[in-house]
């Protein structure tokens, strides 16, 4: 538990988050029409798209944007400066006074990094007269040793909500070019996902920058969905309907879990614990996959049945 | 007096003659005379027209002081003709000059200094922009100045309320007798339909070109019979801003959104079926139709009709790809779609008479299906603006706009919500361009309203779960975000008449007021 | 608070606002250029009177060259450009006068 925070479960941990938007702070006019295009969550920038002689003006924008314009219920994160910069103290500040949901914390290598930012926001919770525990945090994994920290990351704080593959930097880390498919970062995609689930947090994948090659995004996408993550960053709102497209289940699988669902309501009310449907064996261990598939459903908006 | 979109009239436009605009079918099945123009017989003694000079051209038209000289507006910003003729009647020591252009921009700033000199005291036009819309909102103009539809401007050219003593046609070639085209020169600009109803009507014609090309120029869009004169110069215009590149489909996500919206809707209209008729604009929003269009037409395996009015690129490939039958060009805007006219049968051109003239037997866009079109500002009646800016000055264009939404069986605005921190959808806009009787659907990227006048389309739209909302829910989310605003201060004074396509008064325009932080 | 030194904030961008505040002594002098300067002169005039008072600065030149900014932007600005003045880029006091 994170110093002096009062934890109840948090719903807002599990929300759907199949894309995650970079939106600038530095440029008003980009500053007020992301949520237009209905990603799951905006990330609003205050490092690496903010230039270092602006990092406080970036920091009004946020704080007046964020109070007066209206998002529509899209989740807000901020992607705050790291820990080895002279801003993330002031940053932390900001996002707490404006009542961001959720920090996203960059280069974050260790778990003592989470619980240094975990400490700050605390400190700002009561600085700002915030709820204790309203402010969330992810954390972005930029480096191999991020990586092999993945796990104790995702436990050094209760707000922790998911952790962030950062393709850019863990690259440049790692001496490789992206070569191949993607065969670099699998291993570290696998550990993230590894971590995550077993810490009960969300894992996402990360940005692609070739907005032109809509079809190698498509093709990632699928990979890493296969591979059991909740989403991806978002760079540009065209890679958006790709993204929720993929992570949506299609009207077979959901009619296919309905189905399981009914069927082990029904025999279990008979007393039978295990039995086959359409060929395939099913008992209740079955039953949390065809509900997620059915929650998934009712998230993304496509599910209007009632079970 | 107020008209039924809601404009008072001043007493002193009113007294002049003008009446107040009554609606868009007002005139339908009326009467009217044409007035044709006192012309001259020459059926002996002369084998050539050319002349060596423009001077010569103008005092064989017996210009004098106070005449009107028209001109048309194919060159857009590569225009050089309306400037080459305007400063030779300058030089030549012409003064009170009327201008009747069917649009004037920013290549013919001259013409700014003219009205601020005096030189040139009236003007009507459907475009106007620049120093010279500057130019008539700071009341440097001397006559009120008459805005007119692309149609109402061929109606009043056939009725007598203009009357054209010399048309100047800029022609990118032309034959010594006067057969002038839009193509054959070295700066083309395919049709030449604005020019057409300039040539029958008006008492001089004078062509002017920089290609003289042998005698018949067959096919041309100006004939011969009707010109009086045909004058050389070097270039008639820029080639590149005569026909800028070809137009390609904007990446802009919102723009993208708004256009896949406004497809979204069109399919869920009783005209969405094979062999309808579509008209769009440029603009970003407008062009990018065509993009999800395609894709619809395609999945439906369905062809349109005709596409009618201004022809870029992306529509010729349309065509090209089998996605429409034929295309009635009345003016291009890049080289693509001048390269298509003409050398593709299916691509024709028709005269601006034929496209938009309401005091006709049925003019193309009677029987139009779609036309998509912009604006400046909407408001909570449906009213469209596309002609006064933020400012209150005069920087925009009724163009085919009018004319097409009053014909159309459904008219789409497709719009952004606010355009930096101008709200688009505002309780009454500035200056009435297009009255809210010929406006179905409004489609921005925060919502869709439909004119309560088409509880048909109300009705299939949300029976295909296209969510619909109040064009005031609209408003308010526009000031919600930029602000409400005050209203622009004007002078008394009018210096323009928006004239609806039948000759009625649509609003007026004043003179504007500078702002004073101090007030 | 005062204004120590010359300090600007933002840009000449669409839809931004470039802000230059100056030590004055004659309360707040407000020059201001907009391309909306019609609808929202005033209110663009209010907002740097509001932010001014909310700051308690007392006197100061203040330019504004607008593009089209939104209010959340230009309150931005200004207040960034007026701790900027006094060389502040941290403790600000964030949803207290601001």
């Amino acid at each position: 538990m994170g110093k002096g925070a009062v934890m109840k479960v948090d719903p807002r941990k599990n929300r759907l988050r199949r894309t995650m938007m970079f939106a600038s702070t530095q440029r008003p006019n980009l500053i007020r029409d992301p949520y237009l295009f209905a990603p799951d969550s905006l990330i609003f920038d205050l490092e690496d798209a903010v230039a270092e002689n602006q990092k406080d003006a970036a920091r009004f924008s946020l704080y007046h944007a964020v109070q007066s314009l209206d998002y529509h219920g899209l989740e807000k994160l901020v992607r705050i400066n790291a820990l080895d910069t002279p801003h993330w103290q002031e940053d932390v500040r900001v996002c707490v006074a404006a009542g961001v949901d959720g920090i996203r914390i960059a280069k974050c290598d260790t778990a003592d990094n989470v619980r240094t930012i975990d400490e700050a926001v605390t400190a700002a919770e009561t600085e700002f007269g915030r709820e204790p525990g309203s402010t969330l945090l992810m954390a972005a994994l930029e480096s191999p040793l991020a990586v092999l920290n993945a796990y104790e990351i995702c436990k050094a704080s209760p707000r922790m909500f998911g952790i962030a593959l950062s393709g850019g930097d863990f690259r440049r880390c790692m001496h490789t070019t992206g070569a191949g498919g993607g065969v670099d970062m699998q291993t570290a995609r696998g550990l993230m996902v590894l971590s995550a689930r077993a810490a009960g947090l969300q894992c996402f994948d990360t940005v692609y920058t070739n907005l032109d090659d809509l079809e190698g995004f498509a093709k990632e996408t699928q990979l890493i969905k296969d591979m059991g993550f909740d989403g991806k960053s978002i760079v540009n709102p065209r890679q958006i309907k790709i993204v929720h497209d993929l992570f949506t289940p299609s009207r077979k699988e959901i009619e296919e879990a309905e189905r399981v669902v009914i069927a082990i309501r029904e025999n279990a009310e008979k007393g039978i614990g295990i039995f086959q449907l359409d060929g395939k064996m099913l008992d209740i261990a079955f039953m949390e996959g065809a509900e997620r598939t059915l929650a998934l459903a009712k998230a993304s908006g496509v599910y209007k049945g009632d079970l | 007096m107020k008209n039924s979109a809601g404009r008072e009239i001043p007493e002193e436009i009113l007294k002049k003659g003008w009446k107040p605009h009554q609606g868009k079918d007002a005139y339908n099945g009326t009467e009217f005379n044409k007035v044709g123009t006192r012309a001259k017989v020459i059926n002996r003694g002369q084998e050539s027209k050319l002349v060596g000079s423009l001077e010569e051209a103008i005092k064989g038209c017996g210009m004098q002081d106070g005449m009107t000289v028209s001109f048309h507006h194919h060159f857009r910003d590569g225009d050089y003709v309306v400037d080459i003729v305007m400063r030779e009647l300058k030089r030549l020591g012409y003064k009170d000059i009327k201008m009747a252009c069917s649009s004037i921009g920013s290549a013919s700033q001259v013409v700014a200094d003219y009205i601020e000199d005096g030189t040139v005291t009236g003007l009507t036009t459907s475009g106007i922009r620049d120093r010279i819309g500057e130019a008539v909102s700071n009341g440097k103009l001397k006559d009120v100045a008459v805005l007119r539809s692309h149609g109402g401007r061929v109606r009043a050219i056939e009725e007598g309320s203009i009357v054209i003593d010399i048309a100047f046609i800029g022609a990118p070639s032309s034959d010594e007798y006067g057969n002038a085209s839009g193509k054959n020169g070295k700066n083309n600009c395919g049709s030449l339909s604005y020019a057409e109803t300039d040539a029958m009507y008006a008492k001089h014609v004078v062509v002017v070109t920089d290609t003289l090309v042998p005698f018949p120029n067959k096919p041309s869009h100006i004939e011969g019979v009707y010109v009086d004169y045909v004058v050389t110069v070097d270039e008639i215009g820029n080639n590149k801003k005569i026909a800028s590149a070809a137009a390609r489909i904007t990446t802009n996500p919102k723009d993208l959104k708004i256009a896949e919206d406004c497809v979204k809707a069109m399919v869920a209209m009783p005209y969405f079926k094979d062999g309808f008729s579509f008209q769009t604009g440029v603009g970003g929003p407008s062009i990018a139709t065509t993009l999800f269009l395609r894709e619809e037409l395609k999945e439906r395996n369905m062809k349109m009709g005709w596409i009618v009015g201004g022809i870029s690129t992306p529509m010729v490939e349309m065509m090209k790809d089998g996605l429409v039958n034929c295309i009635a060009d009345v003016q291009d805007f890049d080289t693509g779609a001048v390269a298509s006219l003409g050398t593709d049968p299916r691509h024709f051109d028709i005269s601006a008479a034929e496209y938009a003239n309401p005091f006709s037997k049925g003019a193309f866009i009677n029987k139009l299906d779609y036309v998509i079109l912009s604006a400046l500002e909407v408001d909570v009646d449906f009213n469209v603006n596309v002609l006064t800016g933020s400012d209150g000055v005069l920087r925009g264009a009724p163009g085919g706009h009018p004319d097409t939404a009053a014909s159309a069986k459904c008219c789409i605005i497709v719009t952004p919500l606010v355009r930096g921190r101008i709200p688009t959808i505002c309780d009454r806009v500035v200056t009435v361009t297009t009255a809210g009787d010929a406006i179905d659907v409004l489609v921005t990227d925060y919502g869709i309203a439909v004119n309560p006048m088409r509880q048909d389309l109300v009705e299939c739209l949300t029976k295909a779960g296209i969510k619909l909302t109040d064009i005031k829910t609209l408003r308010d989310k526009a000031y919600s975000i930029v602000g409400k605003p005050d209203d622009i201060q004007f002078h008394d004074r009018v210096v323009a008449i928006v004239e609806a396509r039948d000759g009625t008064v649509m609003d007026v325009v004043r003179q504007i007021k500078p702002f004073d932080i101090n007030d | 608070m005062n204004i120590k030194k010359t300090a600007m904030a933002g840009t000449l961008e669409s839809s931004d606002v470039m802000v230059t505040v100056e030590p004055g002594q004659n309360g707040i002098e407000l020059s201001l250029s907009s391309p909306v300067i019609h609808q929202y002169g005033r209110a663009i005039k209010q907002t740097v009177m509001d932010t001014m008072n909310r700051l308690e600065v007392d006197h100061a030149k203040v330019t504004i060259v607008d593009h089209g900014a939104l209010d959340c932007t230009l309150k931005a600005r200004l207040e960034c450009a007026v701790y900027r003045s006094n060389e502040q880029t941290e403790d600000i006091p964030w949803g207290k006068g601001l």
